[in-house]
């Protein structure tokens, strides 16, 4: 029995000094979330339409080109959505299934009058979905970690195309939001005309209708604003571009011949042999550089040019995220934030206090409570509430958790609701004693009745907090994993600790009838 | 020291009493909600909000007066003590708009205004925007997580005990749920994130102390089998009871401290778990055995025939303890 209770006490005193060991100093152990540190929480959409989309141009590009020099007649070849395309006014059916065959692998077919009508098979777009979060997801990482912030978190979130970014201590969110989002395609195209003053000026040139291989894009945006269409340039360029996104080896700082700001990007491998042949077939016609969809400058091809280019015009902010957009590589697709929760840091440290005063004043107020209704006993329910919250602070930081402003809740909510078991067995062992079997009967009837009552208690509040776990965001998490480590560590202190403590007492009595409870 | 020594109240012959009260309760926030609209904060309708601390002591209508201009309708309130100098304000959806860009629109052009107005110089402490997409999907995750919190937990009751109890349990966790939304919009509170994790904790806690009480009548029923199930129940509530209010006492100070020391941001947490602690006990006592009573009564015609744990108790005895250590 002696050798027992030992035993016991030792793996108590393990339990609380790997706990305190794990803890302190708090300042350092126990990471605080966003919302107790501050710090801008986004959670971002990716525009997955987007990258579909590409696929289904570019397959429609290629086909016509097939078809274009097999010599296979059609009248309207067109993409109708981001997953469809249609082909009109075929003569020779046999010809175009064997020039096209090479569509079926990705697109579902299905005839029509005179052509087909194709659709993207749905493993196929699933799993392009996919990898374009990833990418994005790779992408965002790479950026954020160009920004020089400590400890952020880039995650997929919620829905299939959502992803989570977490930057503690940002003090320009606007500037980190651009950066994160910019889709920093880069492309190299030709012009076909301009620049004009305006859209209506560039379609008149054209008598409204523009070539088919052609579009118009805007320049430059004017001052300082984002996300604006205004431009006084507007240029008419083909669609198709010499390089892609992820063409781009390096980019970095740079200057121009005016000593003004620039960007220098080089060219994979692969890249720069296309864009050698394709400069040099193209020698005196303009070229113009677009980035997201903008024209950032226009020169004349001088002679063959294979690796290198530079984005002028600038100022030195641009070139700044300019080279941190690009060397991260291009988004695979558009994003949309779909929330935003930014935490000034004085906000945070008003909270920690909040918390910390409100963690004392409940201990404060349920110890009293304990110790004027329960006497003596009380006291061994406030060991084991004060061992509960040593043991659910070293998880914590062993974990290691991250402290929310809602898992202080967690937290104070462990002190009142970790003692419900305290409550539980000394009331059983209250009744037991007035059934006159002696004090050491008593307490080993109370804890060995009250154990699977225990055990259902826990496992209800458990179910809800696992629940709250599926269900919530960053903070309300940080309130579920609280709540369930401080319901699992009751568990033992509330029966173990607890019971050993009445044990250490009954101990040193030999005839025990009474207890002060 | 005991609060309730041989307590022997009636607690089954007020039943109807309860039930009727419960009722009216639900029935009045029920109403307000179909009038009012259920007060969902912005994590749930997307919006915006912002809490700016000024540099100087401002009215708060100098404040309102700065924002009136902006569509929609704002709301603007102090935010912590009047010493922190913080206002929340905040900003409905902007209909109509685009997602993205527009997501910050809102704030920025109420910022503006602030500035406009001459008021003292101000900081941002906090700026939580929220697209529509985000809030639809949170409202959807949110109502899920409360029913199968609430299916998941009858299952185990259900399991452990019988099905009348699991019925009276889950009764007693949903009209605690309700209780707490019918008060949320008598003080009207916002329901955001927060409220909806009070109120999931709220499902696992609530059931507590009736878990304390089927457990006692489970044990009383095997020395009392000529008893009828209302009278066993009754003496269960009353031998229970003590640990009840105690039980719900301590997790009241705690949640009572959180509430008034645990700032402004955890204020409507707080408040739900005061009113649904409040309401699980009243439940617990009221409504959890006055329904399985009920339940039982009409099940069987004669309630000692299904009162008795009869059969279950053998065939469960593999894989659970000994009966006799199973109850407090």
């Amino acid at each position: 029995m002696m050798k027992n209770l030992q035993w016991r006490m030792g793996l108590i005193a393990v339990v609380i000094g790997l706990s305190v060991w794990a803890f302190v100093p708090p300042s350092q152990k126990v990471k605080l979330g966003l919302d107790l540190k501050g710090g801008v929480h986004l959670v971002l959409r990716v525009k997955t339409d987007d990258a579909l989309k590409v696929e289904t141009d570019t397959t429609v590009e290629r086909l016509r080109d097939t078809l274009t020099r097999a010599g296979v007649a059609f009248t309207k070849i067109e993409a109708t959505s981001p997953t469809e395309f249609r082909v009109e006014g075929l003569q020779d059916d046999a010809a175009y299934r064997t020039q096209a065959a090479d569509a079926e692998t990705v697109y579902d077919r299905s005839s029509e009058a005179g052509g087909y009508s194709y659709r993207m098979k749905p493993n196929v777009a699933n799993q392009l979905r996919d990898e374009t979060v990833t990418q994005a997801l790779e992408t965002i990482e790479r950026r954020v970690n160009e920004l020089g912030v400590a400890e952020p978190i880039v995650a997929r979130y919620g829905a299939q195309d959502q992803i989570l970014v977490q930057l503690p201590g940002v003090s320009d969110v606007r500037r980190a939001k651009e950066i994160i989002r910019s889709t920093a395609r880069l492309e190299l195209r030709l012009v076909e005309q301009g620049p004009f003053p305006s859209r209506e000026a560039a379609l008149q040139a054209f008598n409204n209708v523009l070539p088919p291989d052609a579009e118009l894009l805007p320049g430059k945006s004017e001052g300082s604003g984002t996300g604006g269409t205004s431009s006084s340039a507007w240029y008419v360029v083909k669609k198709v571009s010499a390089v892609a996104g992820n063409d781009l080896r390096n980019a970095q700082q740079s200057l121009d011949e005016f000593n003004r700001p620039a960007v220098a990007f080089t060219l994979k491998q692969d890249a720069a042999v296309r864009f050698g042949s394709f400069t040099e077939a193209n020698i005196g016609r303009p070229m113009a550089i677009i980035l997201d969809g903008r024209v950032m400058s226009v020169a004349t091809i001088q002679g063959r040019i294979t690796d290198s280019g530079q984005i002028t015009g600038i100022t030195r902010e641009e070139m700044l995220d300019q080279v941190i957009t690009l060397k991260s590589g291009a988004l695979p697709a558009s994003m949309d934030y779909l929330e935003e929760r930014t935490v000034g840091p004085s906000l945070g440290q008003d909270s920690i206090r909040a918390g910390v005063t409100a963690s004392l004043a409940g201990l404060a107020l349920v110890v009293l409570f304990m110790m004027f209704y329960y006497k003596l006993t009380g006291l061994n329910a406030v060991v084991s509430i004060v061992v509960n919250l040593l043991i659910l602070l070293g998880l914590m930081a062993a974990i290691p958790v991250t402290m929310t402003l809602p898992g202080v809740a967690g937290f104070i909510l462990t002190i009142g609701m970790g003692v419900d078991s305290n409550v539980l067995i000394f009331e059983r062992i209250k009744e037991e004693l007035a059934t006159a079997r002696g004090a050491r009967a008593a307490v080993n009837a109370g804890f060995d009745r009250v154990w699977w009552t225990i055990v259902d208690t826990h496992v209800s509040s458990l179910i809800a907090a696992l629940l709250l776990l599926q269900f919530g965001t960053g903070p309300i998490r940080g309130f579920a994993v609280t709540l369930i480590i401080g319901l699992l560590s009751n568990v033992f202190t509330a029966v173990f600790v607890s019971r050993t403590m009445f044990e250490m007492i009954l101990s040193r009595r030999h005839q025990a009838q009474t207890l002060s409870i | 020291m005991e609060i309730f020594h041989n307590a022997n109240y009636d607690f089954i012959r007020w039943r109807w009493h309860a039930i009727v009260l419960s009722l009216v309760v639900i029935a009045a926030g029920v109403a307000l909600m179909v009038v009012r609209g259920l007060p969902l904060g912005i994590d749930f309708t997307g919006g915006s909000s912002l809490v700016v601390r000024f540099s100087q002591d401002v009215t708060l209508d100098r404040v309102r007066n700065a924002v009136a201009s902006l569509p929609g309708e704002e709301v603007v309130q102090q935010f912590g003590d009047p010493s922190e100098r913080r206002v929340l304000i905040r900003l409905p959806q902007q209909e109509g708009m685009e997602e993205g860009t527009a997501l910050e629109q809102a704030s920025l052009r109420a910022e503006q205004a602030l500035r406009d107005a001459g008021l003292p110089t101000f900081e941002v402490d906090n700026r939580e925007l929220v697209g529509p997409v985000i809030g639809a999907d949170l409202q959807r995750r949110g109502i899920y997580a409360v029913l199968t919190s609430l299916a998941a937990i009858t299952i185990y009751i259900g399991v452990r005990f019988r099905f009348s109890f699991a019925v009276g349990a889950i009764v007693a966790t949903l009209h605690d749920v309700l209780v707490t939304l019918a008060f949320l919009m008598f003080f009207r509170y916002d329901i955001s994130l927060n409220v909806v994790a009070a109120i999931l904790t709220i499902t696992g806690y609530s059931v507590n102390d009736t878990i304390v009480i089927f457990d006692r009548v489970r044990e009383n029923l095997r020395s009392r089998r000529r008893d009828p199930l209302s009278q066993v129940v009754n003496t269960s509530v009353n031998q229970t009871l003590g640990r009840t209010i105690i039980t719900a006492g301590t997790t009241f100070l705690s949640v009572l401290a959180l509430y008034l020391f645990g700032g402004e941001a955890l204020e409507g947490f707080a408040f739900t778990m005061l009113v649904g602690v409040i309401s699980g006990t009243y439940s617990t006592v009221f409504i959890a055995s006055a329904i399985a009573i009920i339940l039982s009564q009409q099940k069987g015609g004669k309630p000692q025939a299904t009162a008795a744990p009869s059969g279950e108790a053998t065939e469960r005895q593999g894989r659970k303890p000994p009966r006799r250590a199973r109850a407090s």
